[in-house]
């Protein structure tokens, strides 16, 4: 039997009635479980923040540490910082998209690809510890590169590798294929294709993983204790710029060095309270750069994404 | 008039991996003509097409057999001793969707000439502007040249390729359903354009659209589960065919 009209019209309410109940219900739940990480977060922030703003200044970025809590700053952990990242990304970024272009453009597909695909990203997910020993007994022990710089660079663009090859990976497959056939059906060759075509449409995909990676790579404490960076360091590498032919040194490379967190490290495990007023000052500035990497990302995403559309 | 070969398509095979798309295939493509590929959905006209211009060379597991002799050179378009590259220096190839470079329009038209090595200002803006003209798409864009060519409709995006194709020259020029995915307005535009194109080159075209085969070519081939059913002068084809299927087919009762 067929329902009267307005008899089907009140079911249809209710059934929109119940609907958006539970439209709401979703819609609560989800703001409250924002809320718990935003709050979270503000938190550690705060906290970071009063107890480490008051030692800011710019003797605390200039300074070097020092057994007077008031006296020490972090100037040799951000310049090691700095150096120890400008190694990482130069090795990773040619390193990371160079893989992931063959990967994606070159490699046939087949069981040897699947193999090296799980594997990548297998190593993504492996502790940042276990690179730091591969660190230590391959650029260390093997190449002799010493426990410095070069050897904290390299072991941290081992770590973000996987990460920079899996972000051009994903941003050359999200290139059309009609893209790919278009270049080609003009007479293109593969490598004119992929370095008018692949390369810059990925640039932004890219960019973005690479720079991700090395916020975390400055984050990291693990794989560069393990290879063996200092704790306490007074002095500056040598200078990248010398006065006399040719200019440029790359000395720096083979220094000792410390980074941003290993000194946050040392202030925390000292029993005076003004050392972990120093680590929480610490804490905002390395804060800080990473915030700024991770805001530079996203302009970047957001200028290639108003560029190319798909 | 005389009749002039540009190529001929001999006893072609082709298979995807173990399946055969395309079976013995004989088929004569007469120069600055026209010629059309009709046939029901999945029966191989985008397979066939693709052989002229060796695009199945980009995936593996695709095999050609047969011949498709170009003239007057006399050189098989899919013998493997050929270079895709060479073939598509010559062939250029029109798709179905709209897939500009996202690039300005004056760098997609350009495109073709950079890839053979032209990198002079002066030779890529005037043969850019007689490829557009070409394309009847130069007044539309002339004023902003260095936009992207996103920001084009549909219908100017497919003209802008049929320029970047017409820009290197070439030969042969393949279209794929080249209107399937434009409004009545924009698909008469390009329909205009391939009758105009005719004089300065050789044209196969796929299309689902009989009308469209009916208007703008010269020659037709009727395709069905692989293999060429008939081919004859589009006319003939559209008023007298011989086959059975042909017939039943552009009367619309299958497909
Ligand atoms: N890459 C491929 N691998 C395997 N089989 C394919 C591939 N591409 C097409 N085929 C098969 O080959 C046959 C012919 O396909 P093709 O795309 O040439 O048809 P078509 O005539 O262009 O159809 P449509 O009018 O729908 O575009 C179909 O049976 C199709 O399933
Ligand atoms: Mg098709």
């Amino acid at each position: 039997m067929q329902k009267s009209k307005p008899e089907l019209q009140t079911e249809i309410k209710k059934r929109i009635a119940v609907t958006k109940f539970w439209d709401k219900v979703f819609l609560i739940t989800g703001l409250l479980s924002t809320l718990v990480g935003l709050v979270l977060l503000f938190t550690l922030m705060a906290d970071l923040f009063v107890n480490g703003f008051p030692r800011l200044s710019y003797k605390f970025l200039t300074s070097f540490p020092s057994r007077f809590p008031e006296e020490a700053g972090i100037l040799s952990a951000w310049v090691g910082s700095f150096l120890v990242l400008l190694v990482t990304a130069l090795a990773s970024i040619p390193l990371g998209i160079a893989a992931g272009i063959y990967l994606e453009e070159y490699a046939r597909k087949n069981w040897l690809t699947d193999i090296i695909e799980i594997n990548i990203a297998n190593l993504a997910g492996v502790p940042s510890i276990v690179y730091g020993l591969l660190a230590l007994g391959l650029f260390v022990n093997f190449f002799k590169f010493g426990e410095s710089i070069l050897t904290g660079g390299l072991a941290l663009a081992l770590l973000i590798l996987p990460m920079v090859i899996m972000a051009t990976r994903e941003a050359i497959r999200a290139i059309p294929n009609s893209i790919r056939e278009a270049s080609y059906a003009l007479g293109a060759t593969k490598w004119q294709t992929v370095q008018s075509h692949i390369i810059p449409y990925s640039t932004g995909g890219i960019l973005t993983g690479v720079i991700i990676g090395l916020s975390r790579a400055i984050g990291e404490t693990a794989p560069i204790i393990t290879v063996g960076a200092l704790t306490f360091i007074a002095f500056l590498p040598t200078s990248p710029f010398s006065s006399e032919f040719p200019f440029i040194s790359f000395k720096w490379l083979l220094d000792p060095f410390t980074v941003m967190p290993i000194q946050m490290f040392n202030w925390v495990s000292r029993p005076q309270h003004e050392f972990q007023l120093n680590a929480a000052a610490a804490g905002i500035v390395l804060m800080i750069m990473t915030l700024l990497m991770n805001g530079v990302a996203i302009y970047i995403r957001y200028r290639f994404r108003r560029k190319i559309k798909w | 008039m005389v009749k002039e070969l540009k190529a001929e398509v001999k006893k072609l095979n082709f298979y995807y991996g173990g399946v055969q798309a395309l079976k013995e295939i004989n088929l004569p493509i007469e120069r600055r003509k026209v010629s059309a590929l009709i046939g029901p959905s999945g029966c191989g006209k985008t397979t066939f097409l693709r052989c002229f211009n060796r695009m199945h060379d980009l995936y593996p597991h695709n095999r050609y057999e047969g011949e498709i002799t170009l003239y007057p050179d006399n050189i098989n378009i899919i013998s493997p001793e050929i270079d895709p590259i060479e073939i598509r220096m010559q062939i250029s190839m029109v798709f179905q969707k709209p897939n500009p470079f996202p690039k300005s329009i004056y760098e997609n038209v350009a495109y073709g000439l950079r890839v053979r090595g032209t990198s002079k200002r002066a030779v890529l803006d005037e043969k850019v502007e007689k490829s557009l003209r070409g394309a009847a798409l130069w007044d539309e864009v002339k004023d902003r040249l260095h936009h992207l060519a996103f920001d084009l409709s549909g219908g100017q995006q497919q003209r802008l390729c049929i320029a970047r194709a017409l820009a290197t020259d070439p030969r042969i020029l393949l279209f794929d359903e080249p209107t399937s995915a434009l409004d009545p307005t924009a698909t008469s535009k390009i329909e205009e354009l391939i009758i105009q194109l005719k004089d300065e080159v050789t044209i196969i075209i796929v299309t689902h659209n009989m009308q469209q085969a009916a208007r703008v070519s010269d020659y037709t081939a009727f395709m069905y589960l692989g293999e060429i059913v008939e081919y004859d002068k589009t006319d003939r084809i559209f008023t007298a065919p011989s086959n059975k299927l042909t017939e039943e087919y552009i009367t619309g009762r299958f497909g």
